[in-house]
């Protein structure tokens, strides 16, 4: 008898993502799909997808979703779990969702503590539009908007989420990962489990930070992409817990190296 | 039933609880504050009632947004300039046929304008407001008794057509007082299979108005047009003062029809027969029962506070079939009775009875 080790998770639907290949965005729709199965809380999720390139995740995701306008995701968030407080809500972001045109929704749902998980693929750029500048865009990083690199002086600075949003005390529970490799994925996936399950015990606003390839828009090939983040993504955006305040071990403060 | 007196913006929020509103998220912006103090103040004393004061009104209806989706009953409210923002989520709610309750009270614009009683958000209100092809329905109410009565049957149509409804008031409504008497609400009717939970042991749900083909697209906006058509034919309101021996007849809402009420009260004493059309609901706009009336009626003279906006509907509906003049206090001047009796009775001489 052969035994079944790898199957499609049960909460995802059968349908095959439209993703690029070697993009970060389907390792993370079936990490967080795993992670609603283990922790058997399907019946009652609500998930949001962002305007970005994981618009369609309700075409992959086999649990009850609305969409949100670009960056209104934990506002809409915040209104589906006040107003029915026994459901698992989590919202799907990219980095210019979150971080630039939702950044004052996000910061504020997670200083109100809303009991909700947010994950947020930090991919360096706009993916859905075709690679234009994010606010968490590389210095010197070259995109379709910014042809010569990005300029601190004329773009401004990556925005690092994780950093600011650790130092709100309604945070309970935040970390930055990637998916660049299986030791990655499994990290990811051992945070997104907590990040659920912090907000199943009711403990407050959660938010794990993924960093992600976009082999289509950095015009690298997906293994050059794993590496990019390697070399040069996370030495600017450290991975590690920045805040866990979610059991006896609580920490506040900057990454763990 | 007892009358209260109350004020405007607290008798909307009263309105709303008894209803069965338990979801409101505002940002204070004047002259609709006491509103969303109404309901910090009682919002939480329902059982499940949430209030959030947002962030902005672009989280406010976005909030609103989420809560309606899961089956609440829902309000917001602001003045101009928040209204603007929260045309997204208004855009939004069409499009995913998402019951909530808007109140703009309105104040002078364009811009940041001023904190006075205006009513220069009609064209926002009812051409759609947000992007896309849809329609929102718009109550204008012109009694504190009209605000609490109008909110209630804007839970019942919110549900009924799963749209937004606007109640569209402007800060004289908001801050005056009057005696009121709270009906009882309807019981509500609202289909559970519009509901998300959570997918339960089955299949899942999901709501959105990113529709990427276009005939697919097309049917969408064919399907709310039609939906659009049934509440005009079915849901438009309008009250007509003493237009039965009118020569002359003003066409005002809110405000501005209470105002061209006491003028109308002057002239009559003198023997000017004067009336009043008066639209409640501003979309559906009540075309055909001012059509009707324009068959022995070959003068109107349209009061706004504005520079002319409702004009533009009243002219459509009466297709040249009657003489149309204009009377506007755009800004935050809110004109007194006599001074519109005076350019009243100056029209009514030229219609040469
Ligand atoms: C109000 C508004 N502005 C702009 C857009 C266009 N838009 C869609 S997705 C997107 C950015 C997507 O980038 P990101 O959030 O980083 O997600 P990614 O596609 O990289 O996953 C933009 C600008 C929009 N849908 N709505
Ligand atoms: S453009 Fe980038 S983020 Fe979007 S699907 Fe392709 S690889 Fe993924």
């Amino acid at each position: 008898m052969s035994k079944k080790v790898f199957s499609r998770p049960r909460s995802l639907k059968e349908a095959v993502f439209h993703y690029c290949p070697g993009c970060g965005h389907s390792i993370a729709h079936r990490l967080v799909a795993e992670v609603i199965d283990e922790l058997d809380i399907r019946s009652r999720v609500i998930g949001i997808p962002p305007a970005g390139c994981a618009v369609l995740a309700y075409n992959y995701f086999d649990v009850d979703m609305i969409e949100a306008q670009h960056g209104r995701g934990p506002a809409t968030a915040t209104g589906i779990k006040r107003a029915r407080p026994d459901s698992i809500v989590f919202s799907y972001q990219g980095d210019g969702d979150l971080a630039a045109i939702g950044i004052a929704e996000s910061l504020h749902a997670a200083n109100r503590g809303e009991n909700i998980t947010v994950i947020f693929i930090n991919n360096a750029c706009y993916g859905m539009t075709g690679g234009q500048m994010a606010p968490t865009t590389m210095l010197q990083q070259r995109t379709t908007t910014t042809p010569s690199g990005r300029n601190n002086i004329l773009d401004g600075y990556p925005v690092k989420v994780s950093e600011i949003f650790s130092r709100l005390p309604g945070v309970t529970y935040l970390e930055r990962v990637t998916v660049n490799s299986p030791a990655g994925v499994n990290k990811t996936k051992k945070a997104i489990k907590k990040a659920f399950r912090c907000q199943i015990d009711g403990l407050g606003f959660s938010l794990i930070e993924i960093l992600s390839p976009c082999p289509t828009n950095w015009k690298l090939s997906p293994v050059d992409s794993c590496k990019w983040i390697d070399d040069v993504m996370s030495k600017e955006f450290p991975l590690g817990v920045f805040k866990d305040n979610t059991g006896a071990g609580k920490k506040t403060g900057e990454a763990a190296p | 039933m007892n009358k209260v007196l109350m004020s405007g913006n607290n008798i909307i929020g009263e309105a709303a609880i008894r209803s069965g509103c338990r979801f409101y998220a505002g940002y204070p912006i004047t002259p609709q504050n006491e509103l969303t103090e109404y309901m910090a103040e009682h919002m939480r004393e329902a059982p499940g009632g949430v209030f959030i004061q947002s962030e902005s009104e672009i989280a406010a209806i976005h909030m609103i947004i989420g809560a309606s989706a899961t089956g609440a009953r829902v309000m917001t409210s602001s003045s101009s300039p928040g209204i603007s923002l929260k045309q997204e989520g208004i855009s939004s709610m069409a499009a995913c046929e998402l019951p909530g309750v808007i109140v703009n009270i309105m104040r002078g614009g364009p811009g940041l304008g001023n904190i006075r009683p205006a009513q220069g958000d009609y064209f926002q209100a009812t051409r759609g407001g947000g992007h896309g092809d849809y329609r929102t329905i718009v109550f204008g109410p012109a009694t504190c008794q009209e605000l609490a009565d109008l909110t209630m049957s804007a839970y019942d149509l919110a549900d009924k057509y799963r749209t937004p409804v606007m109640i569209l008031a402007d800060g004289m409504m908001g801050q005056m007082m009057e005696p009121v008497i709270f009906k009882k609400p309807k019981p509500r009717h609202y289909n559970e299979n519009f509901i998300l939970k959570g997918a339960g042991s089955g299949k899942s749900k999901f709501i959105r108005g990113l529709i990427l083909d276009a005939i697919d697209m097309e049917e969408h906006n064919w399907k709310l047009e039609r939906k659009y058509q049934v509440i005009k034919a079915r849901e438009t309101l309008h009250e007509e003062h003493r237009t039965e021996d009118a020569k002359l007849v003003i066409v005002a809402y809110g405000t501005a029809a209470r105002i061209a009420k006491g003028a109308i009260k002057r002239l009559r004493d003198n023997g000017m027969q004067v009336g009043l059309f008066r639209p409640i609901t501003l979309w559906p706009f009540p075309e055909a029962e001012l059509r009707a009336l324009s068959a022995r009626v070959k003068k109107f003279l349209v009061f706004e506070m504005s520079t002319g906006q409702m004009l533009d509907d009243v002219r459509l509906a009466l297709q040249g079939y009657a003489d149309i003049e204009f009377h506007g206090r755009p800004g935050g001047v809110v004109p007194t009775p006599s001074e519109l009796a005076n350019v009243i009775a100056r029209h009514y001489k030229e219609t040469g009875k």
